[in-house]
């Protein structure tokens, strides 16, 4: 009872109240570049989700044999591996779809994600809870994803995944594509304002930031 | 040397790492509150990624590239699946040995790049650069240049984001899109700027 409440938490604390991407600032860099279309933006989500999951549970099966001074080779080792099964399976079922990822499988590898979860919550915990924190915090990183990509592919070019929304002007519709959501900067954007929109939907998330902040705007000003 | 050129600024403007492709945004962000530790990262970057880059070059086309192992006269192997595991494994150690190098030979150095180096290895734009000399088939000389060119244009965009946050703090920025907020749309802003660089045929 206890433990299905344990495994809950564990489950959708990442979602929104403690979502890698927008608090706890990690994984960021594939998030913003493979989000100009839905398709891939989905494909990036389940690798990135089954690799954490898996790499958490194994390297919290093996945590009691792992020396401390080489733990983060050991980690690495076993992330690695893990990446190159999801890289090979993409090439074999997607290959399309693992061309336009191009490097950003691999980068998987050095997402924060990955790593952090192993570092900060696989070393202590049993591999079942691992597995599920690791899917938890996948579904968190999976969910900006999707948000980001569904606002830059429908604004951007009128599509979900590659299926006519808005009727674009060239081909007799009413929709004038905008060019700047395909852009790299709009990701940027997007996710700055999501953190707004979170903020203000959780302003204890405020709070953390703000003091987290506090040696860059520490207030001379005060002006709030 | 005029590809050599237009190659180095392709990789320093065009496609900055940074602001293009996005890697190493985690450290991108993190550790750019203040010019003087940016400037040191952004070097410390530069220098691995100098070093890494023309390694990885190497690795890959002497070992796994398809019918790489002939001159062992080995032919029909194909170990490029293994680049993922091998481009880490030789950043791993290479960082390590250059914490080293520079710990017994040039202590100042260390003292100014030591805090940076463990940051390094799991930075995605030190991966990101050897992959991407992979895929596009640089030639030695070429990821050299190629190496030399991101790690500066990355130094570049990491210093400029220091002086646009040491400014920034002077500003009376909206609840809840203070800190992180921001700094993701100023990024925004930059990478805009350097949109503008795109349409240069070189």
């Amino acid at each position: 009872m206890s433990d299905t409440i344990n495994t809950k938490k564990i489950l959708t604390d990442p979602l929104v109240n403690n979502n890698p991407i927008t608090l706890q600032v990690l994984g960021i860099c594939s998030a913003l570049a493979v989000t100009s279309q839905m398709s891939t933006s989905l494909i990036m989500a389940v690798a990135l989700t089954a690799v954490t999951a898996c790499s958490s549970a194994a390297i919290s099966s093996i945590r009691n044999h792992i020396p401390g001074s080489i733990r983060i080779i050991v980690q690495m080792t076993i992330i690695a591996s893990l990446v190159i099964v999801v890289d090979q399976v993409l090439k074999a079922f997607a290959y399309e779809i693992s061309k336009q990822l191009s490097v950003f499988v691999g980068l998987i590898i050095t997402n924060c994600i990955v790593m952090g979860r192993a570092e900060a919550f696989a070393m202590k915990n049993p591999p079942m809870a691992s597995f599920i924190d690791g899917v938890g915090n996948g579904a968190g990183y999976s969910l900006i994803l999707i948000i980001v990509a569904f606002f830059r592919e429908l604004f951007g070019s009128g599509k979900l995944l590659g299926i006519e929304i808005f009727p674009l002007t060239k081909d007799g519709g009413w929709y004038e594509p905008n060019g700047l959501m395909l852009l790299p900067p709009s990701a940027f954007f997007i996710i700055g304002i999501l953190i707004w929109t979170f903020r203000q939907w959780k302003p204890e998330q405020n709070e953390k930031a703000d003091f987290k902040i506090m040696d860059i705007s520490h207030g001379e000003g005060g002006h709030h | 040397m005029n590809e050599y050129l237009s190659l180095f600024i392709k990789a320093v403007f065009v496609e900055n790492l940074a602001l293009a492709f996005f890697l190493g945004m985690c450290t991108f962000l993190a550790v750019s509150k203040k010019i003087s530790t940016a400037i040191g990262l952004g070097i410390a970057v530069m220098v691995v990624q100098v070093i890494t880059v023309p390694v990885n070059n190497l690795v890959y086309h002497t070992l796994l590239k398809e019918d790489a192992l002939s001159w062992l006269g080995i032919t029909g192997v194909d170990l490029s699946f293994l680049v993922l595991l091998s481009c880490i494994g030789m950043i791993a150690a290479l960082v390590q040995i250059l914490e080293m190098i520079l710990d017994k030979f040039f202590p100042a150095l260390f003292h100014a790049l030591g805090v940076f180096l463990p940051l390094i290895t799991v930075n995605c734009a030190i991966l990101g650069g050897s992959l991407f000399m992979i895929e596009r088939d640089y030639d030695f000389t070429q990821s050299v240049v190629y190496g030399v060119g991101s790690g500066f244009g990355w130094a570049l965009a990491i210093t400029v984001m220091a002086g646009v946050r040491e400014k920034l703090k002077y500003s009376d920025i909206p609840k809840g899109l203070e800190g992180l907020g921001i700094t993701f749309i100023s990024a925004g802003l930059m990478s805009l700027g350097f949109m503008a660089f795109s349409g240069i045929q070189l």
